[in-house]
């Protein structure tokens, strides 16, 4: 089993797992460094497949909108202040594993939450608020409860809860991503001061509902019927 | 006004970024923006996409700068690895069906690129495409139709009729031997062009 998930450093530097394997390699990375080891190398080599990849240039504009982009973001979202406080929380971490978990970047799509409970939760937080500042980030309404999700290029969402009691003693509320498949976990969450803003940690595909269920407290596999709100299809 | 930056490395350029410095982000730019592009252009075959997809990873490292690490990526290959993320999170999700992996001869479209550029940009590219060619062809059918065509493994599997674990096997030898060869390059000194011989 080892030496299986071992081989798919390989697809995982080249972006080539489907999710549920990706997210399983992810679990298996935190904990192995010739995982880590072998996909910092094969991302060098992918960065050399990369830089052949094409002869064609962007156009001039493409670098002014970046800047102004970013220049927009500095007075507005991630302040010096909010990434300072992260910043001591990543450097308690490994430098392997942070390493790797950069190499995610925003677009990671599942947090590990085993490895570092704290950092995640600093890391869904910037995600969450890059999600949210995104101007090209769609506002989707929910057929049930009161809010709206938010999605972002790449199916980066977060969703927005208002009027939302804290769970009853014992439960706990979680999030899913209804496909035409299996519900699949987006977490479990509290709501606090009527409000829950919940960063959903793996992309949301095209026509996929997100829902909200409550469970008992740790969470469930499946989720209990009825939810609680429910998006529009994505 | 940015010539202080220019004897910066990558890494410290990310550094930079990480504290706010917007000229420090147009610096990197400048240096990666063009290989991000042409990788996202190569994925999506589309300009407005490859565009975004290359505007998202830069916010996404403006954003995420105070997280890099040094020691273990290269910042280019940060910047590189977001880009090909999002370029084939945009495909799949798009359900953009790619199609074969460009011809050499049509990749060298006529650019602005300086000459020392060009040189280097046309020796690397030798470099590389020598080292692909070493590989056995189910290797490198593997790795250039997930790299630049942005398929999954499991989709490789039904495309080539193989079964998937063939094609974890043949993606982890082929990277493998890859690494390898392009090590072995680098070894002899040739990362930069040599304009005497």
């Amino acid at each position: 089993m080892d030496s299986e998930l071992h081989e798919l450093s390989a697809g995982y530097a080249l972006d080539a797992l489907e999710s549920e394997e990706r997210d399983a390699f992810e679990r298996h990375l935190s904990g192995c460094a010739q995982c880590q080891e072998d996909v910092a190398s094969f991302w060098e080599v992918a960065g050399a497949l990369a830089v052949v990849a094409d002869g064609s240039s962007p156009s001039p504009e493409l670098r002014n909108r970046i800047l102004a982009d970013a220049r927009a973001e500095t007075q507005t979202v991630v302040s010096l202040d909010s990434r300072r406080r992260v910043f001591p929380v990543l450097a308690a971490v490994s430098a392997a594993a942070a390493a790797v978990v950069i190499g995610l970047g925003i677009y990671a799509t599942s947090l590990n939450r085993d490895l570092d409970s704290t950092r995640s939760a600093l890391t869904a937080q910037e995600n969450a608020a890059a999600v949210l500042a995104d101007p090209t980030a769609t506002s989707v309404a929910l057929q049930s409860g009161n809010g709206r999700l938010v999605v972002a290029g790449g199916g980066s969402a977060v969703l927005v809860l208002d009027n939302l009691p804290a769970a009853p003693t014992g439960k706990t509320y979680q999030a899913w991503i209804v496909d035409d498949q299996t519900p699949i976990s987006a977490g479990t969450f509290e709501a606090t001061d009527d409000r829950a803003i919940v960063p959903i940690p793996q992309a949301v595909p095209a026509g996929a509902v997100v829902a909200v269920t409550v469970e008992e407290a740790g969470g469930s596999i499946s989720p209990t019927l009825p939810p609680l709100a429910a998006s529009e299809p994505v | 006004m940015r010539k202080h930056l220019a004897h910066l490395s990558d890494e410290a350029l990310v550094a930079l970024v990480a504290r706010g410095d917007d000229s420090a982000l147009a610096e990197l730019y400048d240096r990666v923006g063009r290989a991000a592009y042409g990788l996202a252009f190569r994925v999506l075959r589309d300009d407005r996409l490859a565009e975004d997809a290359v505007q998202d990873a830069f916010l996404a490292v403006w954003r995420t700068a105070a997280a890099f690490r040094a020691e273990r990526a290269k910042a280019s290959t940060w910047i590189l690895t977001l880009v090909h993320r999002r370029a084939v999170d945009v495909v799949r999700r798009e359900e953009r069906r790619r199609v074969e992996p460009l011809d050499d001869a049509t990749r060298d479209a006529a650019t602005s690129e300086s000459a020392e550029d060009a040189a280097w940009l046309g020796f690397e590219r030798e470099r590389v495409q020598d080292a692909l060619r070493k590989l056995p062809d189910g290797q490198r059918e593997a790795i250039e139709l997930a790299y630049y065509g942005g398929y999954s493994q499991s989709e490789l599997a039904e495309r080539l009729g193989q079964p998937l674990g063939t094609i974890k096997s043949r993606m982890f030898a082929g990277l493998a031997r890859l690494r390898e060869l392009l090590d072995d390059g680098a070894e002899e000194g040739s990362w930069t062009p040599n304009y005497t011989s």
